[in-house]
């Protein structure tokens, strides 16, 4: 088994955390992981990227292949179609509708809508809305992950757990706030496939 | 022992700890920086005293690295490959001192420059200071090379580098640690010659460098890092180092590579490992991240048998970072490549933040300069040098930490005017004061702004020496005190500061203009710590 997965989001959205709670999830089941990053200039509202692995056999690159990418998950629409070239022919991509416009060419809204709408394998989730409503506008990132989460081979209750673990800290009421979005964007995913 | 979860960096700084770590030094650079700063914050660190407070730039920190080799206990020195150019003098010169205690001189290089101004490879400077490289390809290998590096800088008595690439040092994985080694005692170096390089002790210590080469060949040869793995088909033999070796692999997932392949993740480079290669297999694949160091040995200047393939003939690209495709490619394998990116696609390069100081300074500076023209303004390396983009496009030039100011004076002695520095608080520290000293020394006619934030930016907000003593330093090199004009780079202080700047420019000397404001990032982070108190 393995699972390739292409996060993508602009400097400053955090999409690490995303790959946080999934990592605690895999490492927990007894996955290997690696997970690249990026740090440095482009974290200053440029695109950023991370290749994150899954597998139950050693990994052996920490950059996905392209065309073998199994998920994109992005937090931002414009660049979850950055990283098509990555993507496996029959890959999903998972994505905020969402668009983080700092840039002067930042394309249409009905042509970001149109390519959107090419892609054959989809779930576009307008996680900033769900989190918000759910009084908890920073958490749009776990409706993206709850959006994922019938994707990434894994029981949805390992998840969850993986969310508890993560936000432990934080206390009961952050955690329940963060299972709730988890929850809205699974349940969008599992009717808007 | 459970697997911890780390980067690249933070098993090289994990496994130093664990090797019985007296100390780090550096200077922030990415990708070097995580290094340092899980020291800082190590549990274990803390209750060790290690040292793990950053240098004033890569030059300082190479040389108390030295001394506490000196004083017989482990260092490690960390810092980007260009950093290392800063560090130059002192590195080259360890390896004729040669270590007391573990010296490990940490490089991280940025093939593709990800985050830097050129993709130079430090494997060069190995060689070049005749010392034993290591070069992990996981972070495993990361893990124990540190380790192990400390030991065999002691063996030898000779400083070891470890070269890291972006994608390592900033990839995590599963690390298993080894059990933790006591740091050694004081054990100040005995020989009352070894660090005292007068000529006549340099020569003698040069030879017994020189003399120490077939020991590192053999333990390169030797070591559990470089194996030979035997293949069925001749035709072609594959050398892989560090990371390159993962690219590889990834194309024989579920498989088995068929051709020999010889892992180098230890240098001087195993000669007789590579000479069996050469001899069995008709052609040679040399997969290597950076610069093409052992294909270049291979191939010689005249290339006579041409069958050896890498970055030098095309087979793989000459330039930037590889990747599992590029080397399927070489392998003569279909491409895997997926949709294309769609054309709407616009590129999102890195910005200043929001409310960041550097703004306002760039918006006012743009102002008083407008009546000059363009092309007059150096600059330097931090955050700042974004302001080279749309829509500031205030600067002009960016080479190398602290070149504004001295760049800005070459121009100036050239005849230019007017001429503008613009550097960061850190930048300054690490290598623009004796940049100033000498604009100072003859009074050029120079306007220098010293961006002041508080912090060392670009890297994430470390905390920059210049901290409260940007008006003393300068005024103290002897800069004169009504020419040095602290401004607040903000909105409603613009057409202030528009005139402050002007009024300097018109200044026949050296001037120096500090808008001091705290970074918008490290500003937010101190609030939320506050709030949660």
């Amino acid at each position: 088994m393995k699972i390739d997965i292409i996060l993508a989001g602009v400097g400053g959205q955090g999409i690490l955390s995303i790959a946080s709670t999934i990592g605690v999830a895999a490492v927990k089941k007894g996955l290997y992981l690696k997970q690249a990053e990026v740090h440095g200039m482009s974290q200053r509202g440029g695109d950023v990227q991370s290749h994150f692995r899954l597998a139950d056999y050693e990994i052996a690159s920490d950059l996905i292949p392209m065309g073998k990418a199994d998920l994109i998950i992005a937090v931002e629409p414009m660049e979850s179609l950055r990283y098509l070239p990555w993507l496996a022919k029959d890959g999903w991509v998972i994505t905020n509708d969402q668009p983080f416009i700092n840039i002067p060419n930042y394309p249409d809204e009905a042509a970001l809508k149109a390519e959107l709408d090419k892609l054959p394998n989809k779930v576009v989730i307008n996680a900033d809305q769900i989190a918000k409503d759910l009084g908890s506008a920073r958490s749009a990132n776990m409706v993206i992950l709850g959006a994922a989460a019938p994707f990434l081979k894994m029981e949805y209750a390992e998840i969850e757990d993986a969310v508890r673990t993560i936000f432990a800290r934080k206390g009961d009421a952050v955690v329940n706030t963060n299972l709730a979005c988890l929850k809205a964007g699974y349940d969008f995913a599992q009717k808007n496939q | 022992m459970a697997k911890l979860l780390l980067l690249g960096d933070e098993a090289i700084a994990q496994g130093a700890l664990d090797a019985g770590l007296s100390g780090v030094y550096a200077y922030p650079g990415t990708p070097s920086t995580e290094i340092t700063e899980y020291i800082q914050n190590s549990k274990q660190a803390a209750e060790g005293h290690i040292h793990s407070i950053w240098a004033g730039n890569e030059k300082t920190a190479m040389e108390s690295a030295i001394g506490m080799s000196y004083a017989g206990k482990r260092a490690l020195v960390c810092m980007k490959h260009v950093g290392l150019n800063v560090a130059a003098d002192p590195f080259m010169n360890s390896s004729i001192t040669g270590a007391n205690g573990g010296l490990v001189v940490l490089v991280a290089d940025d093939p593709s420059m990800h985050s830097s101004q050129d993709e130079q490879d430090s494997r060069y400077y190995a060689k070049f200071a005749l010392i034993p490289t290591m070069e992990p390809s996981n972070q495993q290998e990361a893990y124990d090379m540190a380790y192990d590096a400390f030991e065999l800088s002691e063996k030898f008595h000779t400083p070891v580098l470890l070269r890291v690439t972006t994608r390592l040092a900033h990839s995590r994985a599963g690390v298993e640690r080894r059990a933790a080694r006591p740091q050694n005692e004081l054990n100040v170096c005995s020989n009352p010659k070894q660090f005292v390089l007068l000529p006549a002790n340099a020569r003698v210590h040069y030879r017994t460098l020189l003399a120490k080469q077939a020991d590192f060949e053999t333990e390169a040869e030797n070591s559990k890092y470089n194996f030979y793995k035997e293949g069925t088909d001749k035709k072609m033999g594959i050398i892989a180092s560090g990371i390159g070796y993962n690219y590889l692999m990834e194309n024989f997932v579920g498989t088995t590579c068929p051709y020999p392949v010889l892992k180098i993740s230890q240098y001087p480079v195993p000669a007789k490992l590579v000479a069996k290669m050469v001899d069995e297999c008709e052609s040679v694949l040399v997969v290597e991240e950076g610069y093409p160091l052992i294909e270049d040995h291979l191939r010689g200047l005249l290339n006579r048998t041409g069958n050896i393939k890498g970055r030098m003939d095309g087979t793989l690209p000459r330039d930037g970072e590889l990747n599992p495709n590029l080397v399927a490619k070489a392998l003569g394998m279909p491409d895997s490549y997926g949709t294309p990116v769609p054309e709407i696609v616009a590129p999102r390069p890195p910005a200043l933040c929001n409310g960041c100081p550097h703004i306002d300074t760039y918006l006012a500076l743009n102002e008083a300069m407008k009546e000059h023209g363009p092309g007059k303004v150096f600059a330097d390396i931090g955050c700042y040098t974004l302001g080279a983009l749309p829509p500031y496009k205030a600067i002009y030039t960016t080479v190398d930490m602290g070149a504004s100011i001295t760049m800005a004076k070459g121009a100036a002695d050239a005849g230019m005017s007017p001429c503008v520095a613009v550097i960061g608080d850190s930048t300054f520290t690490h290598s623009g004061m004796t940049s100033l000293l000498d604009a100072i020394y003859e009074n050029t006619p120079i306007t220098v702004l010293i961006l002041d934030n508080s912090t060392t930016g670009m890297t994430g907000g470390q905390d920059s020496h210049a901290l409260g003593r940007i008006g003393n330093i300068c005024k103290g090199l002897g800069v004169a005190e009504e020419h040095i004009r602290i401004i607040t780079p903000l909105a409603k202080n613009h057409d202030a500061n528009v005139q402050v700047i002007k009024e300097e420019l018109a200044y026949n000397g050296v001037s120096v203009i500090v808008p001091t404001r705290e970074c918008i990032q490290t500003l937010s982070r101190r609030m939320k710590a506050q709030a949660k108190k």
